[in-house]
């Protein structure tokens, strides 16, 4: 019997582990996938908590729920992984698990630690993080019986999971403060280590209009070192001052601590992978799905599920001898939440910044690229039913894994 | 505008378009659009080490690179570069933007 072994049950790994098990023969293969937790959380829900939008039973389901009767599960945290051997060492009774393929999809974490005086006076009190469910649950509670005051938003430092989540909770919370009655007594900000509101240049400063348009100030290039909690502000490497009443921080982000100890990663936890195949730099059968890699592109579940049919393919075809094809361009997909149920769509990859348009279908739609709509709203809303129910499955989406430019405006 | 810099290419955000155009003349004169007036020993150290490193992999270095490697303090680092110096500094060094900015 070989063995194929995916470590991490979340977005990736539970594509995976769907898609491979109708590939493999299973008097040949076993296959297994490992995770430390039961539950499997829809994490762009996280962004709707806060606002009451969502509750945290909306955004969590039994990851066993979604793994096919033919694939082990065990549930166990993860020593450490040995792939010039072959095996990972397991921490539940140190079992060992020697492996012939092995696909890592152990996910991005947020690292508040890394920011001095983050943890200290105040965490979940007048600091707090939406991309744990602690962290959002904490701010609902918060933002309930809040009377106002200045609300700062700040990204600790790039790459972050999904990058335009951090403005999608600025256009919220200015929704969510004039529904409430509020928006005259709240100050909003944004600092962001970028030059401007996005990492590409054409949505950047289209969305950068939104936020002018909104009223929420832009301090930007600027790196945060520490947090001054008597003040309290957020302070720069260079010695700015940002004060805030209400911090919503989105710390550093880094791949698992197993990566680190098994001496896998970059300085951030990052595997380094071929970008286009998605194969280790250095293990031809270890292979890379999701934000646990270094691809430069956005750590995001559509960029997962966009991975999927490029690294199961590649995969099949090294089982037969076959060199891997360079396949994945990078193509990511996102809804922006713009607030009072408008919503952005926006669609790229390695090489072509987001571009106004219409998707899926060319010059009809019915989702508008790089413009508000309402349709875009009801997209994003939809899509914690599609996620559920289709794609963790690994089933068929309308959308190609390669970006098109058909329909598109350069 | 110096008579060096149009010469050369650069792309929308501002990054040399090939690496290989560059010189340190080049360096110089961007360093002083972005605000620096003179490169000093320290800044051509991590120049050098961010040239060094794109020739092997590709790519210009991300800020936690650039400290790991060169053993420069981050604090040291917006002293020399501030604001953005991963950014600055692959602009500085003729490199492409740094992949950490996705």
């Amino acid at each position: 019997m070989k063995t194929f072994l995916i470590l991490g049950a979340g977005t990736g790994g539970t594509m995976v582990a769907n898609k491979i098990s109708h590939e493999l023969d299973p008097n040949e293969w076993r296959i297994i996938i490992v995770d430390r937790f039961e539950t499997h959380y829809y994490q762009p829900g996280f962004l709707f908590i806060p606002f009451g939008i969502y509750s945290q039973q909306d955004v969590i389901k039994p990851k066993r729920d979604f793994i096919p009767h033919n694939v082990e599960f065990i549930l166990s945290d993860i020593e450490v992984i040995e792939p010039d051997k072959n095996r990972v060492v397991l921490m539940k009774d140190k079992k060992v698990i020697n492996y012939d393929y092995l696909v890592i999809s152990t996910g991005t974490q947020v690292h508040p630690e890394e920011t001095e005086g983050m943890l200290e006076d105040g965490w979940h009190e007048n600091k707090f993080d939406f991309y744990t469910i602690e962290g959002a649950v904490a701010l609902s509670r918060f933002l309930k019986f809040w009377k106002g005051g200045r609300m700062v938003v700040n990204i600790t430092e790039m790459p972050i999971k999904c990058p335009v989540a951090p403005l999608e909770f600025l256009f919220l919370a200015d929704w969510f403060f004039h529904e409430r009655g509020i928006r005259d007594k709240v100050d909003i900000t944004f600092a962001t280590p970028l030059d401007g509101a996005f990492t590409k240049p054409k949505a950047s400063s289209v969305l950068g209009n939104i936020l002018e348009d909104k009223g929420i100030h832009l301090v930007s290039e600027f790196n945060v070192g520490s947090v001054d909690n008597s003040k309290p502000a957020i302070v720069s490497w260079d010695e700015r001052e940002v004060e805030f009443d209400l911090l919503v921080t989105i710390p550093t982000n880094k791949g698992s601590e197993v990566i680190e100890r098994s001496g896998m990663g970059d300085e951030l936890n990052f595997i380094p992978i071929d970008k286009h195949t998605l194969q280790s730099d250095k293990w031809e059968n270890v292979w890379v799905i999701g934000d646990a890699g270094n691809a430069p592109t956005s750590k995001a579940g559509s960029v997962a599920h966009f991975m999927l049919d490029v690294l199961i393919e590649n995969i099949l075809r090294h089982m037969e001898g076959l060199a891997p094809q360079p396949k994945f361009d990078g193509h990511a997909n996102c809804y922006i939440e713009s607030g009072f149920e408008k919503g952005i769509l926006i669609d790229f990859n390695y090489d072509v910044e987001p571009l106004p348009g219409k998707y899926p279908l060319p010059g009809f739609g019915p989702f508008s690229l790089l413009k508000e709509s309402a349709a875009n709203h009801w997209g994003k809303m939809s899509f914690r039913w599609i996620y559920w129910n289709i794609l963790l499955k690994g089933g068929e989406l309308p959308f190609e894994s390669q970006m098109s430019m058909a329909g598109k405006w350069s | 505008m110096s008579t060096i810099l149009e010469t050369i290419e650069f792309n929308d955000e501002g990054f040399l378009i090939d690496p290989k155009a560059w010189n340190k003349e080049i360096a110089v004169e961007v360093a002083k659009q972005e605000g620096i007036a003179e490169l000093t020993p320290e800044h051509w150290q991590i120049i050098e080490y961010c040239r060094a490193t794109a020739e092997e992999s590709g790519a210009a270095p991300t800020l936690r690179q650039i400290t790991k490697g060169t053993g420069i303090s981050t604090k040291q680092l917006f002293a020399l570069y501030p604001k953005g110096p991963a950014k600055k500094v692959a602009k500085i060094s003729g490199l492409g933007k740094p992949e950490g900015c996705v």
